[in-house]
């Protein structure tokens, strides 16, 4: 469904220039639901609105459902659906009012019965629902607003820009649904963008993570978390004294020669192991601390997430790079 | 078109200039002579130049609120031609502004406007054209800007000088020269004298061509510069 290959955008503003997107490749597969994960500010909208036709990449080429993005950008737009992160909506225009005019802008053969039908696949057929503006709808529902007006014109492929940011943890797993309903009765491919690494674990058939306009790795959630061999143990420290920093690296020391520790990372007073056979290393892991005189305020032991898979791969915790680029 | 109040309130402006400046210009109007013996004929153009100036200059407010909704980007993923994406905002726009123009127009012939009919209607028509160039290069701006705070300035930087050098309160005919000279170059100058020209039922004169000329320019050279500013809108 989509091939992109070098894809890359560069802006040029008043304080130099920005390569928001580095020569991205990617495909697609129809009837995939395909996670691009990444911070803000990663460039993962930056790849969305090229692909979209929104904005014209400064290199590479791509070919979206089928039509190629530079010479048939008419072709794509016709073939795609596209949920913008802040949704696309007038807040003063009634529901029903914007579906229409979007099913007429793509030509809808009969409006009415398909704007009956996705509002009752995604629960807007409420009470006059359809009659209220969004300004007057609640986050979920208004996000499902924005998903109908993607879907009008049954694309085959569809790209959502963060479906789920800023709703509460219902109606983000409705929608989780709904997303997966699409692709399960409809045959519909899925492209979003998420910053959520348990959305991209839920929800993806596979994920792409994307750092600094770079795709750096790209698999199953599973497939990513097998890359990320062995257990993730976080010894945090406790500096009596001394400074943490200082007890960290000699913490680290302390477990280079430990056969079962794989990777030593000193984040923020604690330190972050990747250990073959956690269950059965931890006591050792303890006792070799204790002989170095490490001072443990706690442990703590858990199974790969997608987190470890971006840390891994980019060496930056994913949290900690979104706090710092927002 | 969702709001008719705005119908209402847009009028507001020109009117007051109407009932109460109009009055005062026709006791020194008979001393220029612009309006050919009657000065309505003369002021009433000018004001419906006024109304376009600023009720379509306006027009560019309502795109930043969709641009910042993300309507804007919405129908932009859509695959109809980016021509029809300015076009459509643009002509409900014009048709605005002449059902105001109609309204102003109509307060005129009660206050004492006398024209032939075939005037009033050329000045409707080159009054329509001028709203339609306006409403695009406020479109124009408005995607340059794409901020309230950075727009209204711009705009009012852009619309008064305009508005006094194309002489819509007094004809520039009674400008001195190097005033007159500056108002040549502003495009408006030449639409208020052809239609005022057309309010006197002078078809045949200059400032009638001269008029259509700058119009057709002014029109085709905004909705290329329109179109062009949607198909490559971006950040």
């Amino acid at each position: 469904m989509i091939e992109a290959r070098g894809l890359a955008r560069t802006f040029t503003g008043r304080r130099g220039t920005v390569e928001a997107v580095r020569g991205v490749d990617l495909s697609v597969a129809l009837g995939e639901i395909v996670g691009f994960l990444g911070p803000n500010g990663a460039g993962k909208s930056t790849t969305l609105r090229m692909l979209t036709t929104l904005l014209a990449p400064t290199a590479g080429s791509a070919t979206v459902a089928g039509r190629d993005l530079r010479t048939d950008p008419g072709g794509v737009r016709r073939r795609i659906g596209y949920v913008a992160q802040g949704g696309g909506t007038d807040p003063s225009v009634p529901a029903g009012e914007e579906l229409e005019l979007q099913a007429r802008l793509y030509g809808v053969a009969d409006p009415a019965a398909r704007i009956r039908e996705l509002a009752r696949r995604l629960e807007l057929d409420g009470e006059g629902l359809l009659a209220r503006p969004s300004a007057a709808m609640s986050g979920g529902q208004r996000r499902r607003l924005d998903v109908a007006l993607g879907l009008v014109h049954r694309p085959p492929l569809v790209f959502l820009d963060e479906p789920t940011t800023g709703l509460d943890p219902q109606s983000r797993g409705h929608l989780w649904e709904h997303i997966r309903r699409l692709r399960d009765r409809d045959g519909t491919t899925v492209f979003l963008t998420t910053h959520y690494l348990d959305e991209a674990d839920a929800l993806c058939d596979r994920v792409l993570i994307i750092d600094r306009g770079r795709i750096v790795a790209e698999g199953s959630p599973a497939e990513l978390k097998r890359r990320v061999a062995g257990d993730v143990v976080t010894v945090e420290l406790a500096g009596s004294g001394a400074p943490l920093e200082q007890v960290a690296l000699r913490a680290r020391t302390a477990l280079a020669g430990h056969s079962a520790v794989r990777e030593a990372t000193v984040l923020e007073g604690a330190l972050r192991l990747t250990v073959d056979d956690g269950d059965r290393s931890l006591m050792s892991l303890i006792r070799a601390l204790d002989e170095a005189g490490v001072e443990l305020a706690a442990l703590r032991m858990a199974r790969p997430t997608l987190d470890d898979v971006f840390l891994t791969v980019t060496g930056r915790s994913l949290r900690d790079s979104a706090s710092a680029a927002a | 078109m969702r709001s008719k109040v705005g119908v209402v309130f847009g009028l507001t402006q020109p009117l007051l200039y109407l009932v109460l400046f109009g009055p005062l210009l026709s006791r020194v109007g008979g001393v220029q002579g612009a309006g050919g013996g009657n000065t309505w004929r003369a002021f009433v153009p000018g004001i419906l130049v006024q109304l376009a100036l600023f009720g379509a200059g306006f027009v560019g407010f309502g795109l930043i609120a969709d641009l910042r909704s993300g309507v804007v980007e919405r129908l932009r993923v859509t695959p109809v031609s980016r021509l029809a994406l300015l076009l459509g905002r643009v002509l409900c726009d014009t048709l605005m502004l002449v059902v105001q123009a109609v309204l102003l127009l109509a307060a005129g012939v009660l206050l004492g406007l006398r024209a032939p009919l075939w005037g009033i209607v050329a000045g409707l028509v080159f009054v329509a054209l001028l709203a339609l160039s306006i409403a695009s290069l406020s479109y124009v701006l408005a995607m340059m800007t794409r901020v309230e705070d950075a727009f209204a300035p711009l705009l009012s930087t852009v619309t008064l000088p305009l508005m006094l050098l194309s002489g819509i309160i007094l004809p520039m005919s009674m400008a001195p020269g190097w005033l007159d000279a500056v108002s040549r170059f502003t495009p408006f100058r030449y639409v208020v004298d052809a239609a005022r020209a057309a309010f006197r039922g002078d078809f045949s004169s200059s400032a009638m061509l001269e008029g259509a000329a700058v119009t057709v320019v002014l029109v085709v050279a905004s909705v290329a510069l329109g179109t062009h500013r949607f198909r490559k809108e971006n950040t």
